[in-house]
């Protein structure tokens, strides 16, 4: 591949085979330290970590709910509530691994629903295919995901200002369309199709794995997911090193704005209806998700697995907690301990490394 | 020539200790040793100026001095007294003050909040407004700069005036040592008039001043004794200003204190070869003057000169890193458009940066992936990266290139700066580059690792890339290029083959005009 440039420098280029193949040395195996800390510096030591709090949380789930818990219907509740945000989640964790941030998510969800039932989307999709709604709403997620990107790649906006920007616009566009009403799905094809079950599983528990294992192979193993990391860790380097640092963060934010077009469809699938007040606060579950998942917010390090335990871990919990007739108030403040508890671990965690 | 008031040196410290001592400070980072055992010694009421090249260890010493740093051995002695400081304030407390480069100023407070910002004057949680007000104006006075309103938001102001409200901040802590960190890089010549004259007032007072800058004829005005840091040891103390020659100066600053062994100039490049890079007219304003060169296949440019001298910008100007003002950048006879990298990337140019960790390397990310970064589409398949493929081509490059520690999935960040640098270099191989610019490749290099990169450097050399070398080091500029360029104040002041210069031809050259 390279024999030419080794050769020169002299020495005997051992032939790769001498190497067993099967010697994969995990990324900090040669780390001093041990016990739960060096555990948990490694990739599968922190998804563990959050699997073992997830796992604690369904033990709490069935010792204080019981049967209701337990019940294949609620575990259904619970995927279903999660694939939505987890979607929107799995979008997120590549913009943040690339060292930004987003805050409009829910305002692009809420768009998105909105322009996609319509009375005019809705008739052409009764005229003709379901799959116009479709287009819509991807659409619409896309172009807002467009806007962030090109005002934070170009505009040198910063991305928490650029998003909040689109936060506001977005959910007041939304509001002008729909004229802040509630907008009846009536195009039954739609419904039938993404709110349906799939042997026994409904579909948009189906496209949320879907999207959610698109992204772990894109973050893991495609240039895109490597670029990704680089350009968040140090884009500086990455810039120097050849990579087009601002076209790379403006096709972040698209496809972040692709993911709010479909946790859109998901939404009004669910609830058959579109609304400018639909993904309010998105941005916060989201973000606290991807956090807790043990992406940095700094950028540089991003993970799929995480994300997706990080929003079942808080879907679970929401479900613990309303099953055991507590407030809403309360489960946010439960949230708010995690996410600081979570990120004092990564802190405390990464200091160590250095 | 004017010399300060405080020279020759008072008779204060016969007998007395000195204010501070350093002895034998080490101090590592993790792969590096910042500091390898530094000494400094500073007597009450003398400018004493700290010289050493970036990355020298001068920043890091300073830290140290002044509480932010935790040093990992060594001894600092405060009137001979053996002390530590744990934290910035501790250092405060017994009396030095720091001004670092990028004044550490508040734009939208006034003058007199900037001063007293942390210890502001109050009587039960109140600031006494007036008395501050005041005692700024007094500190200001003290330093002959009664023109500054003290209400005034320290915005508005001139960054010399800021360098003025930064010390009198430092004044106000009763400060008996005071660190200046390169107090000139940021002020025009009557400005820098004007920080002598505070500064010989200041040490008039009593005080000690630090006086950190690489501008030899400001320490020949300014100083009274000189330290000299090179890679992170001292390689001199206490040579008195007026008895050293400022070649001398250059040689302890840039010199080799071992022999470095340069390989054979294998083969002359022939000179009708065509030239793989072409720059024409190439000029970004404001940091240096056009400048024309092409480098041949095979053949090693030096860009030679002192930091400052517009040598980096040059390369990272041709490399797109900065966009050009003027001129254009051939590769193989193929324009680049001004100011993209990736242009220059694909067309098979490399650049291993001046400032290896925060622009060369993704610190947190492996061997291999540092490695690979510029080669991805070389492992991918529809954008689906070959892990495996790309493990046993970054594999390859270390073995070759003899990166130690082996292990390519180890962070590239646990390396020591050799390893490091032979990462970055194993990148651009990878790459199979035609034209390779490096940017003081061996700063943070030991010795052995040097000796290698240099052969690394020649041999891709021979095996037909075009080669730029940035480098402060003369010798190392002489030992390893064929052709040399010498840079003075932004503008290529000389251009010979190396065979026909030597040492001390250069140095006259980037410091022209300086006594020698």
């Amino acid at each position: 591949m390279s024999e030419p440039e080794t050769a020169v420098v002299g020495r005997a280029t051992p032939s790769p085979g001498a190497q067993p193949p099967s010697a994969r040395p995990t990324r900090t195996s040669d780390r001093d330290g041990g016990g739960i800390a060096h555990l948990l510096r490694t990739a599968a030591g922190r998804n563990l970590g959050l699997v073992v709090a997830l796992v604690v949380l369904c033990i709490a789930g069935v010792v204080t709910g019981g049967d209701r818990f337990a019940d294949l219907n609620n575990v259904l509740t619970i995927l279903r509530l999660a694939a939505v945000i987890g979607v929107v989640s799995v979008g997120l964790t590549f913009v943040i691994t690339g060292g930004g941030i987003d805050l409009s998510v829910g305002a692009i969800v809420a768009l998105s629903s909105v322009w996609c039932t319509t009375l005019a989307t809705q008739t052409l999709a009764n005229n003709g295919t379901w799959l116009v709604m479709v287009f819509a709403a991807l659409a619409v997620g896309a172009a807002c995901g467009l806007v962030n990107g090109v005002l934070v790649a170009y505009g040198r906006i910063v991305p928490f200002i650029a998003t909040l920007a689109m936060l506001a616009g977005a959910r007041g566009l939304a509001e002008i369309i729909s004229n802040r009403r509630t907008q009846i799905v009536n195009v039954p094809a739609f419904v039938s199709v993404l709110d349906a079950d799939v042997l026994g599983i409904p579909v948009l528990v189906i496209l949320f794995a879907v999207v959610a294992a698109i992204g772990w192979v894109v973050l893991n193993r495609t240039t895109f997911g490597r670029r990704t990391v680089a350009v968040g860790g140090n884009p500086e380097a990455a810039r120097l090193a050849g990579i087009r640092v601002q076209r790379h963060t403006m096709y972040l934010y698209v496809l972040l704005g692709l993911c709010c077009g479909v946790a859109a469809l998901m939404l009004v699938a669910r609830t058959t209806t579109g609304s400018s007040t639909h993904g309010t606060l998105y941005e916060l579950d989201a973000i606290a998700a991807v956090v807790i998942g043990g992406t940095l917010l700094s950028g540089g390090r991003g993970t799929i697995v995480g994300t997706v335990l990080g929003v079942l871990i808080f879907t679970t919990l929401s479900n613990v907690f309303t099953l055991n007739n507590l407030s809403i108030s309360a489960q946010s403040v439960v949230k708010g301990l995690i996410i600081v508890a979570a990120v004092l671990l990564q802190q405390r965690l990464a200091a160590r490394k250095t | 020539m004017t010399i300060g008031p405080n020279d020759p040196s008072p008779p204060a410290y016969e007998g007395a200790p000195p204010l501070l001592e350093m002895r034998g400070i080490l101090k590592r980072f993790p792969g590096v040793l910042a500091l390898g055992g530094v000494d400094l010694t500073v007597r009450a009421a003398e400018v004493h100026c700290l010289l050493g090249q970036n990355g020298a260890g001068k920043s890091t010493l300073i830290k140290v001095l002044s509480g932010s740093y935790q040093p990992d051995g060594g001894e600092i002695r405060w009137e001979g007294r053996p002390v530590t400081f744990p934290t910035p304030i501790a250092a405060i407390k017994v009396g030095i003050s720091t001004i670092y480069q990028e004044l550490d100023l508040v734009a939208d407070l006034s003058v007199t909040e900037n001063i007293f910002l942390g210890h502001e004057l109050s009587t039960a949680g109140f600031t006494q407004r007036g008395r501050a007000s005041s005692r700024a104006r007094e500190l200001l006075a003290r330093m002959g700069h009664t023109g500054i309103g003290v209400h005034r938001s320290v915005g508005s102001l001139s960054p010399a005036s800021q360098q003025i409200v930064s010390m009198a901040r430092a004044l106000s802590h009763d400060t008996r040592l005071l660190i200046l960190d390169e107090p000139s890089a940021v002020l025009d010549s009557g400005e820098v008039e004007n920080l002598f004259r505070v500064v010989r007032g200041l040490v008039a007072q009593g005080v000690a001043v630090v006086y950190i800058s690489h501008r030899l004829e400001e320490i020949r005005q300014i100083g009274d004794r000189i330290s000299v840091l090179k890679d992170g040891s001292s390689v001199a103390t206490d040579l008195p200003v007026s008895e050293t020659p400022t070649r001398e100066l250059i040689r302890l600053m840039t010199g080799r204190s071992i022999e470095y062994v340069f390989p054979p100039r294998t083969q002359e490049p022939s000179a009708d070869a065509a030239p793989v890079l072409e720059v024409v007219g190439l000029e970004r304003k404001g940091l240096f003057e056009p400048v024309t060169f092409s480098v041949r296949a095979g053949e090693i440019l030096g860009l030679a000169g002192l930091v400052g001298a517009g040598r980096s910008e040059v390369v990272e100007t041709l490399y797109g890193a900065r966009r050009a003002t003027a001129g254009t950048v051939r590769v193989n006879g193929r324009a680049m458009p001004n100011g993209s990298v990736a242009a220059r990337v694909a067309a098979g140019v490399g650049l291993c940066p001046e400032e290896r960790k925060s622009q060369g390397l993704l610190l947190d990310e492996s061997v291999s992936s540092n490695i690979t970064i510029s080669t991805l589409q070389r492992f991918s398949k529809a954008g689906f990266l070959d892990h495996a493929a790309e493990r046993v081509a970054a594999r390859e490059m270390t073995e070759s290139l003899d990166v130690r520690p082996a292990g390519v999935d180890r962070a590239v960040r646990t390396l020591s700066g050799g390893n490091q640098q032979k990462v970055v270099l194993a990148r651009w191989l990878l790459r199979e580059c035609k034209v390779l610019l490096l940017d003081e490749p061996t700063r943070g290099v030991d010795i052995g690792a040097r000796t290698e990169i240099y052969t690394l450097v020649r041999a891709l050399a021979d095996s037909g890339v075009a080669v730029v070398v940035v480098s402060s080091e003369v010798e190392e500029v002489l030992g390893l290029s064929d052709r040399v360029l010498v840079m003075r104040e932004g503008a290529v002041v000389h251009e010979a083959p190396a065979s026909a210069l030597d040492e001390a031809q250069v140095l006259d050259l980037v410091m022209e005009g300086a006594p020698a």
